[in-house]
């Protein structure tokens, strides 16, 4: 399998603090990897640095053979590489229908798109990705009154609707109700199968990232601890001792 | 209410609109409801952005005085030079026959209106990239800048303002006149935006208002729709300020062409009045804040500023979701918001287009 | 721009536009620290920062109307302004505190309004100033004029930051405002009562800028709605400056001050008033051109 997404040393620090060092890692097409590691440990500033929220110190970022370094987020966005948020980030103050429609695909929004009204079939796809998460029957509800799982659940639905080639999902379990965890496991593990698109997964909980993950990334500290395959993750020493804290 | 019943509301209140000139009880006030559709056109091209987008100008007045000086200065330049016109203007006003007049209108708001998009246009792609209270300052900055600098300009009159032509007899009286001439204005921009925030403009602006960052994100042109949007504002707001130069006579750069603290802060008054970021909203804010405004003026004779800015805080402080945004907090169901259990759809292929 | 000329035959006219400014532009920031300190304090930006400067200025030309020398105006001006400005937080500003910030802009914008109005038709709507009776020092050959009262402004400046600086080191008062500006929730759970902080915040502020008014109304002149201009300048040189940081908010006033003398000299006096308001605009243009390279904007 080619890489879709590297990561090649890269750098960023905030005042003094490095955040990640000297990260390198590569996300194969079609794979769905797994990025863990203590609280702390610069997961969220590599998923940061990878879609152009800051700029990075050094090192480059490669999507599809493109460099990202340069780019402006929605220029990364429209390559087809999305990422959710860990604090879960939707249009509190319009409905579920409406969060999805605008979450079509913008790389081609000429001036006579931009003014049109939304055509049945964007529609169409809007409700039957709602279906898919299970917010169906509440989709014409505000999305800033429903429940931060449901919040969860339709961010991860705009974010199919908006056909990314890869998505980097910040910890998408976290604080969804355990008996809905499953079915989203399997939501994903289909997004991945029957879309194809390549998931780079942030995950705490080790039971869903064991399950989902077919390679992991462990950070601590700003540095890559180790990789390899969940097995090898989970019975590897440096892994367990950055987790206990052991140093 | 469902779309055929909603269509016949809205022929039936334009009808209606259109009639009140008939009712000879109405007619000595018809240059007050003119005035009315004025603040209507204000609260609507300001919700634009500080409702629907989030980006609250206090700057708009600028689009405003440029449609009316254009109007204005294009009106006197197809006619006459510009010592002819300060003679005529020093006693009569100047005289022209109705297609004069109707042209010089035409071709002045039209140019106001080109230069208020292309002004929006160059300077939307700066300062709409700030946000927040970085933006709301700046245009207030802008505003203020613009009334100065048009003090300053003596080519369009400078501090002593500028005169327009009077309205020829064979057009009729100054009141069915600016009445229709408004009451067009404002129903074309009421349909023009009812439709423009049914689709994809409006659905981008609400996204950009609720979570710009989001809205980058998830690679929304952020930058043009937002240009889009005050270009939008601008235009309509231009020719409103093109006719109002016309209906008023004397242009005064700060007290009517770039008046921020009186029209420029009404506009963001009367839209939080009636409920930002909705379609009626400020349409209700406006026609409320112009009846307190008229009560205002009758009985409360040299402090009626003074309790307009004590209702500016009263508003804002203790009702700021605005009528129609408090209906809808009370009501939403009324407003669509509700949940259908039990509904199904039959799961159909979801393969995108990649 | 014939007036350009003049500067550049005649250097020493600098010298004067130089002083002149740097003196204004102490005034400017007694006003900007206010402002500084609500932003950082409270997170609310003051509109009416202006209105309560020129408000001060009012109550320096009642007692100098009444017989008392206008430099009494000072701590009279900021004593009767701590009172308006612990009034209108228990009003209304108490309410806005913790909401959307363009809330307290709108609802700060209508006591703007609101005090512009009480102003006029109070005082009226005359330009007027107060007469300190000080001399004039002449320097250079009597090249350049200084004007005495502007000298003992500055130093009046220079007293109350000193006293500021020391009022947040030593004082509990100082103490509890620096640590609800840091983090208002922890302050609240050290058993800091927010609320009296935030008063006082408000008040100190308005008592900083009824002193500001004191000065401007000696060296300068005042008019019930010129106050919009002084809250500008205090947004101007706090987006300069920053939060909390005193030496750099007097330096941004200072230069702020310098500017506009010579932008009134080159200009004319006419677009004085034009040239802050554009100036704004182009400050926060290119602080956002340059966070943009950054991947950032101003918000």
């Amino acid at each position: 399998m080619s890489a879709i997404l590297e990561v090649e040393n890269v750098t960023k620090t905030f005042g003094g603090v490095i955040a990640n060092n000297s990260i390198s890692l590569s996300v194969p097409k079609g794979s769905i990897i797994g990025l863990i590691g203590p609280n702390g440990s610069g997961k969220t500033t590599l998923f940061n640095s990878i879609v152009g929220h800051h700029p990075i110190d050094s090192g480059a970022v490669r999507f599809q053979g493109t460099e990202l370094s340069r780019l402006r987020t929605p220029q990364i966005a429209r390559l087809g590489l999305l990422r959710t948020y860990q604090q879960t980030r939707i249009f509190g103050k319009m409905n579920c229908v409406q969060n999805m429609q605008i979450s079509l695909p913008h790389v081609d929004d000429s001036f006579a798109t931009m003014l049109r009204k939304f055509p049945p079939e964007i529609t169409e796809r809007a409700e039957s990705l709602l279906e898919f998460v299970g917010l169906y029957a509440k989709r014409q509800l505000r999305a800033e009154d429903l429940s931060f799982g449901q919040q969860k659940l339709l961010e991860f639905a705009m974010a199919l609707m908006n056909e990314p080639i890869t998505l980097l999902l910040d910890e998408p379990t976290a604080g969804i109700n355990p008996t809905l965890i499953n079915g989203l496991i399997d939501r994903l593990k289909r997004a991945n199968a029957e879309f194809g698109i390549t998931l780079f997964v942030i995950e705490h909980n080790m039971r869903v990232i064991m399950n989902l993950a077919q390679h992991i990334y462990c950070l601590a500290h700003g540095e890559l601890l180790a990789d390899g395959t969940p097995d090898e993750i989970q019975n590897d020493r440096r892994v367990i001792d950055a987790y206990l804290g052991a140093h | 209410m469902n779309g055929p019943g909603k269509m016949a509301l809205y022929v039936a209140l334009v009808i209606a609109a259109f009639l009140i000139p008939l009712v000879p009880v109405l007619q000595p006030y018809l240059i007050q409801f003119a005035f009315l559709w004025v603040m209507i056109l204000f609260a609507m091209t300001w919700d634009v952005l500080g409702g629907q987008m989030g980006y609250n100008s206090f700057g708009n007045i600028v689009f405003f005085g440029v449609g009316m000086y254009a109007t204005a200065v294009v009106q006197r330049d197809l006619y006459f030079t510009v010592e002819e016109y300060a003679n005529v203007a020093g006693g009569d006003q100047a005289v022209l026959t109705p297609v004069e007049y109707l042209t010089g209108l035409g071709l002045g708001m039209g140019s106001g209106a080109l230069l208020a998009v292309v002004i929006a246009a160059v300077l939307g792609s700066g300062i709409l990239g700030l946000r927040g209270h970085y933006f709301a300052i700046c245009t207030l900055g802008l505003g203020i800048a613009a009334g100065e600098l048009a003090s300053g300009w003596d080519y369009i009159g400078a501090g002593s303002g500028l005169v327009t032509p009077l309205l020829p007899d064979a057009l009729g009286e100054r009141g069915p006149f600016f009445y229709y001439l408004f009451l067009v204005l404002a129903v074309i921009a009421f349909a023009v935006l009812k439709r423009l925030y049914a689709g994809q403009f409006g659905l981008a602006i609400n996204a950009i208002r609720d979570d710009e960052d989001k809205a980058d994100a998830l690679g929304l042109h952020a930058t043009r729709y937002k240009t889009v949007a005050w270009c939008v504002s601008g235009f309509f707001l231009a020719l409103t300020g093109g006719a109002f130069g016309n209906l008023v006579i004397f242009i005064d750069p700060t007290d009517v062409a770039f008046a921020g603290p009186t029209f420029g802060v009404w506009m963001v008054l009367m839209a939080i009045l009636g409920g930002k970021g909705t379609l009626w909203g400020p349409v209700i804010g406006a026609t409320v804040f112009h009846i307190t405004q008229e009560i205002f003026w009758t009985y409360l004779f040299g402090w009626q500023r003074v309790a307009l800015g004590l209702m500016i805080v009263v508003v804002v402080v203790f009702f700021p979701l605005g009528i129609v945004g408090w209906l809808r907090e009370r009501w939403p169901q009324r407003f669509g918001e509700v949940v259908d259990e039990g509904a199904r759809r039959v799961q159909v292929s979801l393969d995108g287009e990649r | 721009m014939g007036n350009l000329e003049i500067l550049l035959q005649a250097p020493i006219f600098s010298v004067q536009l130089l002083i002149d400014g740097l003196l204004v532009g102490s005034i400017f920031a007694l006003a900007a620290y206010g402002m500084a300190l609500l932003w950082g304090v409270m997170n609310i930006i003051n509109i009416s920062q202006g209105d309560y400067v020129i408000l001060g200025g009012y109550v320096t030309l009642t007692l100098y109307n009444a017989g008392i020398h206008p430099l009494f105006g000072v701590p009279v001006a900021a004593l009767v302004l701590f009172i308006v400005g612990w009034a209108i937080y228990r009003a209304v500003i108490f309410r806005v505190v913790d909401r959307d910030l363009f809330i307290s802009i709108l609802a700060t914008f209508g006591i703007s309004i609101l005090l512009q109005q009480l102003m006029d038709q109070i005082f009226g709507a005359d330009i007027q100033s107060a007469e300190s009776g000080l001399g004039q020092i002449f320097l250079f050959d009597s090249q350049v004029t200084v004007s005495q009262i502007k000298l003992v402004a500055f130093a009046v400046v220079v007293v109350v930051g000193v006293a500021l600086v020391l009022f947040f080191k030593k004082s509990r008062m100082g103490q509890a405002i620096r640590a609800t500006a840091q983090n208002a929730r922890a302050a609240r759970l050290m058993g800091i009562n927010t609320d009296r902080v935030y008063a006082m915040t408000f008040a100190l502020n308005a008592a900083l800028c009824g002193a500001a008014g004191a000065l401007v109304v000696m060296t300068w002149v005042i008019q019930p709605f010129i106050g919009l201009a002084y809250t500008i300048r205090s947004f101007m040189i706090v987006v300069v400056a920053g939060l909390g940081n005193i030496a750099a908010v007097v330096a941004a006033a200072l230069g702020l001050g310098a500017a506009e003398q010579f932008a009134a000299f080159l200009l004319g006096a006419e677009f004085q008033i034009g040239f802050v308001f554009g100036l704004l605009v182009v400050i926060l243009l290119v602080r956002n051109m340059f966070l943009k390279r950054q991947r950032q904007v101003l918000k």
